[in-house]
């Protein structure tokens, strides 16, 4: 597909997603505004799966950086909205960039298992030194109004969750998709493809897995305090080990190796979830299933698959 | 003068000196052809060139640099680029997104241009070094679908489009059809005007056809070097290499 119509696809979705807020009934129009933020956290991890073939263990340290990072200054200094999402976005950029220095070296399982003891030493973390984050309990923050163009926003009205989601999703995922087309995002795909190659066409490995990561993690952060903001709560789940298999799975069942792959998957995977816990209690099975299902007919996904068919077609 | 040079390298595996101090030096400009049996250390030695390898002892100078420390990215950087003896071109991608990758490392020198390349400048390298290897009309074909003995042309178009100042190449006739080494020899001797080359190759006749000058190891060293009329003629080689 030529770039323009890749991006009028792209901007298609994002224009589709804007319209629809018009007509949406309230319980699902909650339930997009979720599916948006929570995209923009499947997006940064398919910068590290889908482009650079790089398998995190432990993302929900990055989700649960940008959401302390946000939580915490309003709770204990007062922070505003949007000086909160700044807070958010610089702890995510740091824990980035910290967790990059340990990590860049490793790929494969030893990625793996590092990024999962690093997320899960952040979880550990938040729950024993629960004086300051309160722990699993959590701190339920309640913030001003923000003033904007002579306008007040409150961030408990849906519309203003909506489109702040909205325009979240519309940044991250026209951020990835023109990575993805430029010489960065061609060096991470000659990564995940052939790393060894790549080094001897003349690029430093190692640094640009770095630098993926940082970007990776800084959008999940930034997913995860959007959420914090927008919802009002942070808690020790947001570092929990569920916080880094749903990116996990919300990729691989829409497909790594597409940009509309992993917001395709987050949004049928928390359908999914809300349909079968109305039916079961152990609706993770129905889930588990699901995944399994697709990674045996859809190895590539669904939004892998959809692009297969109109190739062939 | 002198491009290349190294100074009693030596590499040991174990208790196997797969290099054992060798000083070689290679001209600006010259094709220089290496050969010897399985095991001589050929492709040690120019692991050692390119970085791939690091030495157990003595140093490598290129261009008037000590590079026995550098990294292979940095090398390339300096003009030192290797291709592979078992093709390793990008399978899964076009063959013009393969050669991007090479062509984008030498006209990204800057952080900007990493993000923001001017696709027109990107493509027009691109075909340049397809053209040049004859494989232009495959630009948007996959890699790995291309017979073999393309797969190396486009490992060459790759090589070539980092415009090296030393191109090193591994074997690279081996797996060619035999109608397809007249060809790729007069598309080595076209490259030779502006690179100098270092081969190693096992087809006897296209080391003597194609080389200026041939360096022969066994063991691990040099046993002789000259002019491939030279070569045909030493004692020791006949005995050692060419054999009866």
């Amino acid at each position: 597909m030529s770039a323009a119509r890749t991006y009028l696809l792209h901007l298609a979705v994002i224009a589709a997603l804007f319209v629809v807020q018009f007509a949406l009934p309230a319980y699902h129009y909650g339930n997009v505004t979720r599916i948006m933020l929570y995209a923009v956290f499947a997006i940064g991890y398919n910068i590290l799966l889908g482009y650079t073939g790089l398998l995190s263990f432990g993302h929900a340290l990055f989700f649960a950086a940008g959401a302390y990072g946000a939580g915490l200054t309003v709770h204990w200094w007062d922070f505003g909205p949007i000086a909160a999402l700044g807070a958010g976005l610089c702890a995510a950029l740091l824990v980035s960039l910290v967790t990059g220095a340990i990590v860049y070296r490793t790929t494969g399982v030893a990625f793996l298992i590092v990024t999962l003891m690093l997320a899960q030493a952040a979880f550990l973390s938040t729950l024993y030194f629960n004086a300051i984050t309160l722990g699993d309990q959590g701190i339920v923050l309640s913030l001003p109004p923000v003033e904007l163009l002579g306008a007040s926003l409150r961030l408990a009205d849906p519309a203003v969750k909506y489109n702040t989601a909205l325009i979240a999703f519309a940044l991250a995922l026209l951020l990835s998709l023109w990575l993805l087309r430029s010489p960065f995002g061609r060096v991470l795909i000659a990564i995940r493809e052939n790393e060894a190659r790549t080094r001897l066409l003349g690029y430093n490995t190692a640094r640009y897995r770095f630098a993926a990561l940082v970007i990776s993690g800084t959008l999940s952060g930034l997913s995860g305090a959007l959420y914090c903001i927008l919802f009002g709560y942070v808690g020790s789940s947001f570092a929990s080990l569920q916080y880094s298999t749903l990116p996990l799975l919300w990729t691989l069942l829409g497909g790594s190796g597409v940009t509309l792959g992993p917001p395709l998957g987050t949004a049928i995977t928390h359908y999914l979830i809300d349909i079968s816990s109305g039916l079961t209690s152990s609706y993770m099975i129905i889930v588990g299933i699901a995944l399994v299902a697709i990674t045996l007919w859809f190895p590539q996904g669904l939004a892998g698959w959809f692009r297969r068919r109109r190739a062939v077609s | 003068m002198t491009l290349l040079q190294t100074r009693n390298l030596t590499r040991r595996f174990g208790g196997i000196r797969a290099v054992n101090d060798v000083s070689f030096a290679l001209e600006r400009g010259e094709i220089r052809g290496v050969i010897g049996p399985n095991g001589a250390g050929k492709t040690t030695l120019v692991g050692m060139i390119c970085g791939r390898v690091l030495p157990s002892a003595g140093t490598v100078s290129f261009d008037g640099t000590d590079i026995t420390r550098m990294q292979p990215w940095d090398r390339v950087a300096q003009g030192i680029v290797y291709t592979f003896q078992i093709t390793s071109v990008f399978k899964r991608l076009t063959c013009r997104a393969n050669v991007a990758l090479a062509a984008q490392r030498r006209l990204t020198r800057k952080l900007r241009d990493r993000f923001a390349l001017s696709p027109a400048m990107l493509e027009a390298a691109v075909d340049e070094a397809l053209a040049a290897v004859g494989l232009g009309a495959e630009a948007e074909r996959i890699a790995g679908e291309l017979p073999y003995g393309h797969q190396r042309l486009l490992e060459i178009a790759m090589g070539l489009a980092l415009k090296p100042a030393l191109l090193i190449l591994d074997e690279p006739t081996q797996g060619l059809a035999p109608g397809d080494i007249a060809p790729f020899c007069d598309l080595i001797r076209a490259t030779a005007k502006s690179t100098t080359i270092l081969f190693i190759e096992h087809n006897l006749k296209v080391v003597l056809e194609l080389a200026d000058k041939v360096t022969v190891m066994d063991q691990g060293a040099i046993l002789a070097e000259g002019t491939p009329a030279e070569i045909e003629r030493h004692p020791a080689v006949q005995q050692a290499y060419l054999g009866d």
